[in-house]
């Protein structure tokens, strides 16, 4: 296992143009990461949002990291909307892609299968399908009556980019019971992900920590940074600076707000190593 | 809120909202309610729900961003298995937009995806709205701007035409301003809240319902409601929505 690699290390391995699977913002995001694509001014991302986005995606998206984004959402919860993803919205700058929760899910679950598509029950009627020619209905080849049904193409992300707990000398890290981090982990085709902690030993070993670890099978590359989840949550560890989210919300009504938050707020605290 | 300036004095109007949501839960002609989850950001969804479970009845209630003792071992996918099984009996969505035949929209208006105005998007309900056996539609805001004839967007249909695989719609719609029944094609006014009358809400209303003759108010909350969601409920409350308990019961 590498040894002390830093954000902008891991931030350094992911090209202009990759499809990045990310967190939502109440579920291990990697601020620290973020950060780091920034700072390497990452150009034409494409963001693949499990299943929601957020702060996360709205700083990418204010500094110009992203050309694309797949969500079900985005929003900055109790802090209101996102500014940065509304305004790219309406300058026709950001392509959009609508999705629905499950959906999201069942994409990264076909692909940590290795299968081209999987079903999903719903979303008929909806004009989120109606905009989704990559998806299809087919009849249920197993019905007796007609029963069309939703097919999802499995989507397999570039890059998996999250924090998580701790990370141990195997290489494995822990993200406690939020398992969609998992799934998102397999269906990626590299994770890189940012860490509160490192132990000794292998997790795997430990019975008890081995339901909330995954698996350094899939984990291709670790960065130290700690309280690299702030200002958002990281599960019991440390609450969410609802104060900075608030803060950020208003200033980033304007481009020039949002320059000046990065600047003053979110970049000095986060120097690359 | 609408029923603000008028409402008799001794409660907020969110207890008002929330205990109205809690006769509507516990309404015995709707499939029963053992399993009820409530999403991101619905304070006032999760009050009802809570006031049930004070009130003495057997539910499973799971907040799906309740940030400690979170029901889910799986991640927020499992909420999405559980109801794609039928394991959750009712779930409480709102829109941006709602109309006469129960679609929501959270996607927004003018040119796909939301050139005018864009709402966060559709987070899972173009699946629960169609997997969970009964949906309250909540929207405190009742105005013409919400209530529309015709949805811009379809988030997820109230309504599905036959073949297409569909557990249960909206029982409810509740607003700021009144109750309305849905009973699978039409809103039918079922109540106006304290001060409002049915021409007021017919002037607020975008779209088409049935008025029936006698309209009966909206039953205020009881004094041990109140006792209730001021006490336990709060408590259970606090840890997921600071920001709500601070505001309405200033704990």
């Amino acid at each position: 296992m590498a040894g002390a690699l830093s954000p902008d290390d891991l931030a350094a391995r992911v090209p202009d143009g990759a499809l990045i699977a990310l967190p939502p913002d109440n579920s291990l995001g990697s601020v620290a990461l973020t950060l780091a694509l920034i700072r390497r001014r990452a150009r034409g991302l494409r963001l693949f949002c499990v299943p929601v986005g957020g702060f996360l995606a709205d700083l990418l998206i204010g500094a110009g990291c992203v050309a694309e984004i797949e969500t079900s959402a985005v929003s900055l919860g109790e802090a209101g909307t996102a500014p940065r993803f509304t305004a790219a919205l309406a300058a026709g700058t950001l392509i959009v892609r609508d999705a629905t929760c499950p959906a999201i899910h069942t994409a990264l679950q076909a692909a940590e299968k290795g299968v081209p598509f999987m079903p999903l029950r719903g979303v008929l009627g909806s004009d989120v399908l109606a905009h989704r020619p990559d998806w299809r209905v087919i009849d249920n080849p197993f019905a007796a009556e007609p029963d069309p049904i939703l097919l999802i193409p499995a989507v397999r992300p570039d890059f998996a980019l999250f924090h998580a707990a701790l990370a141990d000398e195997a290489g494995n890290v822990w993200v406690g019971r939020r398992r969609e981090l998992a799934t998102m982990a397999h269906a990626a085709r590299d994770s890189l992900v940012s860490v509160e902690r490192r132990i000794s030993g292998d997790m795997l070993e430990d019975e008890r920590l081995a339901p909330g670890v995954i698996s350094g099978a899939y984990v291709t590359g670790i960065a130290q940074a700690a309280r690299g989840a702030a200002p958002l949550a990281l599960l019991d560890e440390y609450p969410a600076e609802t104060t900075v989210l608030r803060d950020y919300a208003r200033a980033a009504r304007s481009a020039e707000g949002f320059a000046a938050f990065l600047e003053q707020r979110l970049m000095p605290a986060h120097e690359p190593a | 809120m609408a029923i603000t300036a008028s409402a008799p004095v001794g409660f907020a109007p969110e207890e008002f909202l929330a205990t109205t949501l809690a006769r509507l839960i516990l309404d015995p002609a709707a499939p029963p309610a053992r399993h009820i989850a409530v999403g991101a950001a619905s304070p006032i969804p999760a009050a009802a729900c809570f006031l049930v479970k004070t009130l003495g009845h057997e539910a499973r209630l799971s907040l799906l961003h309740k940030t400690s003792g979170n029901p889910f071992s799986e991640g927020t996918r499992e909420l999405f298995d559980l109801t794609g099984q039928g394991r959750i009996d009712l779930f409480f969505l709102g829109g941006g937009e709602i109309d006469g035949e129960a679609n929501i929209n959270l996607i927004g208006t003018g040119e796909w995806p939301g050139s005018e105005a864009r709402f966060p998007g559709s987070f899972g309900s173009a699946f629960m709205y169609l997997m969970t056996p009964r949906t309250i539609l909540f929207r405190e805001e009742h105005s013409p701007r919400v209530l529309v004839p015709r949805v811009a967007f379809v988030s997820a249909p109230g309504i599905s035409p036959p073949g297409h695989f569909r557990r249960g719609t909206a029982q409810a719609l509740v607003t700021g301003r009144a109750v309305f029944a849905f009973d699978g094609r039409r809103f039918t006014l079922a109540s106006c809240h304290p001060g409002q009358t049915p021409a007021e809400i017919a002037a607020q209303t975008g779209f088409a319902y049935e008025t029936p003759p006698e309209i009966p108010e909206t039953p205020p909350p009881t004094p041990a409601e109140l006792a209730l969601l001021r006490g336990p409920v709060c408590a259970e409350m606090r840890a997921t929505y600071p920001g709500f308990c601070a505001r309405v019961w200033g704990r």
